[in-house]
């Protein structure tokens, strides 16, 4: 016996819309992460200069001495839209919150030496004001920055900055039972001690910086291209003796973004700085000075955290692993 | 053993959010937040804001991700069903053109908007706050996108939207509302779309887009619409819990913030006009009526808004009664602008059907018969007499609203109404008093809008003629322009009816 379904045939009269199809050079199906992207900002036509800066239109590629023959060039290979990115993170977030639940239930930071929690306490916390900056410097290039390639995943950037302050704050949490004192203490060191004020330094500087192409190197290159390395695997890897596995737990969330976040930022510079030889010029001169004075910044605190002597040598490493880095994408270092 | 209090959800989201923020050193507050000042706007105390919404990003991932997944879930099978074919008519993916290049731009300008009070706001509550609604506008623009690229595969019309809002005349309208507000300060952009339009106005654009995709079979939409009523919800909290802060921290606000609600009231109507054509004649299936919508969404539950705010001093946008006196007309004449432009517009017109031309005398008793259905009639006969009407003149617009100047005077509806200013030697012409009082205050802005008329007559836009402005807009001449009768849209439609009539006999 057969069984004869009736169906109507229904042709698509076209795959995607025009400027997905002059993209590809052919008019097929498009994926969703090309249709949330491409072209969706605003070119011409503005109507009127911001009362907030006349010099500028809207959305205007001046805003940074980068230039791009096309800025969609600037793809995100982990090719987010909203949901693809919330899922992902929603994902990621739940392995945290077990592992935050985990360390609790046990009262694994209870095993903590002293000293290194104390230690601890000093490092980590006061990150999440860093992490603060970083989510504002995110934002400002959401804000300013041209084509939707690159400012979608910017303020995804912001985002996952908010996320990150936040988990350094329950962890805050878990060490203080939820009194707020240890994060307390950790806004007093990150405004007054001195192994904290080169980077609260650092960071007031880049809330200033104009050119949001060089912000964006500033931060997601430079400075978290230092921090991460340095802070949740070398930091990290000197309290493994002193039963600080807990904190790895807790921090695990930052390895992986790190990571993931790195293919982004990597992809990003790379295609720009291959655009043209001016760029690179450009690039390489600004990831000069914020490489050099993120290291700088993070020199005491290193030194605080490992000893002078280990310090010098961790953060020299972690540096030279940025160069290298730098290096690969395409940068004069 | 576990002495360890227990946090309340607003002492939780305080200590890990709220305590971010610091008192900078190395460099001054008004270098980091630049553009705080100079609207006039005075706060004394960021700790008095109330957080309207306690979300913590990890929260915030996961309510976002689980409705991502639902939608998504939707779209697909949508597509993998051909759900356009449910629809009570092809007339209705009309609606679906005009939002798709009309109202989606303005998505994603709110998500880029918000991300600039989201950096500039220097209170850390607005700024949280901000931000997720820069992240939730940038949803509604990639779901809609991603909601309507089905039916662009189908339908006409849809295939350059981007390219088409920046350049088509009538897009114009919604394009330099938002350029308005973006180009704004801060603050001002927090009362003109936090609260003039979230959440005074958003009732007349996006209930009556979702509730006439209900109506008329359009899953998709509607399902997107539901998604988003959350986020709304959310949106509206942050803008009434905005303009509340900003009239209790100082007096000397209200005045600017009074100039703000009456300017954004006034714009937010213009644009409006759009959707009151929308409901009235564009909807195979009527929802309600425009004026309807107008006395439950601003008469009813604005005026009990503004009741509300009257304890901070703050009055009732003016220009109202005007508005609501134009609920009457606005439908029926934006309706008959298009008709006689539709040669250049991106979306098919037509004439209401005696039943249709029955509602709208029915719900507009005082107006319809007497000023709009003998018109239509009119056209009806011409157009039977092979002499469709079509208006080869280009039409003045208001420099503000950017509208063809084709509104009548208050109580004259007989009587196109004009006003004009004159300002470093030009003189700018308004359809209305709300209009010129809007350029009065701000001439220098104004001045510099982008008038698509006036572009053309400057050899801006592709050439002289009609045809070749048209192409630069790339519209599809007589595929997304002309009459629904005889477009390809509706000869698509008639034969997929037809073959599913053979298929089920």
């Amino acid at each position: 016996m057969t069984i004869e379904i009736k169906t109507l045939k229904v042709e698509p009269r076209r795959q995607t819309f025009g400027h997905i199809a002059r993209r590809y050079g052919a008019d097929k199906p498009a994926s969703r992460y090309d249709e949330a992207t491409l072209d969706v900002q605003a070119t011409a036509n503005f109507h009127y200069k911001p009362l907030w800066g006349a010099d500028h239109w809207l959305y205007d590629e001046r805003r940074t001495r980068v230039t791009m023959a096309d800025w969609y060039k600037l793809r995100d290979p982990r090719q987010y839209y909203y949901a693809t990115y919330n899922i992902a993170r929603a994902g990621q977030y739940q392995t945290t919150e077990r592992n935050i639940e985990f360390v609790d239930k046990r009262g694994l930071l209870a095993h903590l030496d002293p000293a290194w929690r104390e230690t601890v306490e000093t490092y980590l916390l006061p990150l999440r004001h860093m992490e603060w900056g970083a989510n504002l410097n995110c934002t400002n290039i959401c804000d300013l920055g041209y084509g939707t390639a690159v400012t979608a995943a910017s303020i995804f950037a912001a985002g996952d900055h908010l996320a990150l302050a936040q988990i350094i704050g329950r962890i805050g949490l878990l060490l203080d039972g939820n009194t707020g004192a240890s994060l307390d203490r950790a806004k007093d060191r990150w405004m007054t001690a001195p192994e904290w004020q080169g980077l609260r330094r650092l960071t007031e500087d880049t809330l200033v910086v104009k050119d949001w192409f060089e912000l964006l190197l500033a931060q997601n290159l430079a400075i978290d291209g230092i921090l991460y390395p340095l802070v949740y695997g070398r930091f990290d890897a000197a309290g493994q003796a002193l039963g600080g596995s807990a904190v790895s737990m807790l921090t695990e969330f930052m390895n992986e973004w790190f990571t993931e976040h790195s293919r982004w930022v990597d992809a990003v510079i790379k295609t720009a700085a291959a655009e043209s030889p001016e760029n690179r010029a450009l690039l390489t001169g600004w990831f000069a000075t914020w490489a050099s004075r993120a290291a700088g910044a993070f020199a005491p605190l290193a030194d605080h955290v490992l000893g002078a002597e280990e310090g010098t040598r961790a953060l020299a490493e972690v540096v030279g692993g940025l160069q290298a880095r730098a290096k690969t994408l395409g940068l004069a270092v | 053993m576990n002495a360890v209090a227990k946090l309340g959800l607003k002492q939780r989201y305080s200590l890990l959010t709220r305590g971010l923020d610091w008192e900078p050193s190395y460099q001054s507050k008004s270098a980091i937040y630049p553009y705080a000042e100079f609207e006039g706007i005075k706060i004394h105390d960021w700790s008095k804001w109330e957080d309207p919404f306690r979300l913590t990003m990890d929260a915030y991932w996961k309510f976002q991700a689980e409705k991502e997944r639902k939608l998504y879930a939707v779209l697909d099978s949508f597509a993998q069903n051909n759900g356009q074919m449910g629809l009570t008519d092809a007339r209705y993916v009309n609606a679906v053109k005009l939002f798709l290049t009309g109202v989606s731009p303005l998505e994603y300008q709110a998500h880029r908007g918000f991300a600039h009070v989201g950096r500039h706001i220097p209170g850390v509550g607005p700024r949280v706050a901000a931000q997720m609604q820069s992240l939730d506008e940038l949803r509604h623009v990639q779901t809609q996108i991603h909601t309507l690229s089905h039916y662009n595969k189908f339908f006409d019309g849809l295939h350059e939207f981007p390219h088409m809002h920046d350049r088509v005349w009538y897009l114009s309208v919604p394009k330099s509302f938002f350029d308005d507000a973006r180009t704004a300060g801060p603050f001002e952009y927090f009362i003109a779309i936090g609260f003039a339009f979230e959440y005074v106005l958003t009732n007349l654009l996006f209930v009556p887009f979702m509730s006439g995709a209900a109506y008329n079979g359009d899953l998709a939409t509607v399902t997107f619409g539901f998604s988003a009523q959350s986020d709304e919800s959310r949106h509206m909290t942050l803008g009434i819990e905005v303009i509340k802060f900003l009239l209790e921290q100082d007096p000397d606000n209200l005045p600017i913030v009074q100039k703000w609600v009456d300017k954004w009231f006034w714009r937010g109507h213009r644009v409006l006009g759009l959707v009151a054509m929308m409901m009235d004649y564009m909807l195979p299936k009527k929802i309600m009526s425009w004026r309807e919508a107008w006395e439950i969404y601003f008469t009813e539950a604005g005026g009990s808004l503004f009741q509300d705010l009257s304890r901070y001093g703050l009055r009732v946008p003016k220009y109202a009664d005007v508005a609501t006196a134009e609920a009457d007309h606005i439908s029926h004449q934006n309706w008959a602008v298009f008709y006689q432009y539709t040669h250049a517009a991106g979306f098919h017109t037509w004439l209401p059907s005696a039943e249709e031309m029955d509602w709208l005398s029915e719900k507009y008793p005082t107006t319809f018969d007497k000023y709009y259905r003998p018109r239509f009639e009119m056209w009806g006969e011409m157009a039977k007499e092979g002499k469709r009407f079509y208006n080869n003149a280009l039409p003045q617009l208001c420099t503000t609203c950017q509208i063809p100047m084709a509104y009548t005077e208050p109580g004259d509806p007989t009587t196109i109404s004009f006003r004009h200013s004159h300002y470093k030697g030009d003189t700018y012409h308004f359809c209305s008093d709300g209009c010129k009082d809007i350029f009065d205050n701000e001439p220098e802005k104004y001045s510099q809008s982008w008038l698509p008329v006036h572009q053309i007559f400057q050899g801006n836009c592709g050439g002289a003629s009609v045809e070749e402005v048209l192409k630069w807009y790339r519209l599809n001449l007589g595929a997304d322009n002309l009459d629904q009768a005889g477009s390809p849209d509706q000869a698509q439609w008639d034969a997929w009816m037809e073959a599913r009539r053979r298929v089920a006999g």
